[in-house]
């Protein structure tokens, strides 16, 4: 008897909107996870520009996953949402090369990959667009990039 | 139709670049290359952007825009962005790309 209110309350803390996606790294998939995304956060009645962040913060995120973690070599790209009241928390893993230097990582201009036409504004771009962001990795395991962007803050 | 190709048009020296509907890292690829073969072939020495199709733009576009920037500016040629939707121009702002790269 004990075991099945167990099993009621856990559903009940669970409870809430939630996504998983996982696809391989391919460059087109960027737009896919675009779509995906944009489509979850939909029921949170956001405003075209909300809508526009979270869509570009996503697209650095996954860009980054397929470059970077990957370094074009086939991975899976995981992405899972979650929306608690009027907040999304969108967490974009990868089981790539992972980022020696965070920090480093993060400041405006850097790249990783020199040789080719990259801005170095992706992380500054996640950090302009969502609320928060926060990158947990480990080298040789992988990337997982967490942002949080709350919905109907017409603050700014 | 959506336009997810990158479309070039060469007219007296001016190289017209016209930018899909969303400029990421995937609709970009081979930008560099392509341009680079028409700026050689045809002595290109103004190169304008055209964003009246594009309504999304990550960082990858800005490094397409700058590289493009950098590549002309050493052979003395201009770059020049066109038909920018709000978005677009906000995306630009925030990068500075205006500071080197004039809306005409």
């Amino acid at each position: 008897m004990n075991q099945i209110i167990k099993v009621v309350e856990n559903n009940v803390e669970t409870k809430g909107e939630k996504m998983k996606l996982e696809f391989g790294s391919y460059s087109h998939n960027e737009a896919f996870a675009r779509v995906v995304v944009s489509a979850f956060m939909a029921r949170l009645d956001p405003t075209v520009e909300e809508l526009e962040d979270v869509k570009t913060a996503v697209s650095e995120a996954v860009t980054n996953a397929i470059i970077h973690g990957y370094k074009n070599t086939y991975g899976i790209v995981e992405i899972r949402g979650e929306i608690e009241e009027n907040t999304i928390k969108i967490s974009i893993h990868d089981d790539g090369v992972g980022i020696e230097n965070i920090k480093k990582a993060m400041e405006p201009l850097y790249t990783g990959a020199k040789e080719s036409e990259r801005s170095g504004m992706g992380f500054s771009f996640m950090e302009a667009f969502m609320d928060e962001v926060e990158v947990l990795s480990k080298v040789g395991e992988g990337t997982t990039v967490v942002m949080k962007k709350t919905i109907g803050n017409r603050t700014v | 139709m959506e336009q997810t190709q990158v479309n070039y048009e060469v007219t007296e020296g001016n190289l017209i670049i016209r930018l899909p509907e969303e400029v990421d890292d995937h609709n970009c690829q081979g930008i560099k290359v392509a341009t680079e073969h028409i700026i050689n072939e045809k002595n290109i020495k103004t190169i304008i952007f055209d964003c009246s199709k594009t309504v999304f733009m990550d960082s990858s576009g800005i490094g397409i825009l700058l590289g493009r920037y950098k590549k002309m500016k050493g052979v003395g040629g201009e770059v020049y962005i066109h038909g920018e939707n709000t978005r677009i121009k906000k995306i630009l702002k925030m990068s500075g790309v205006y500071q080197i790269i004039k809306s005409i």
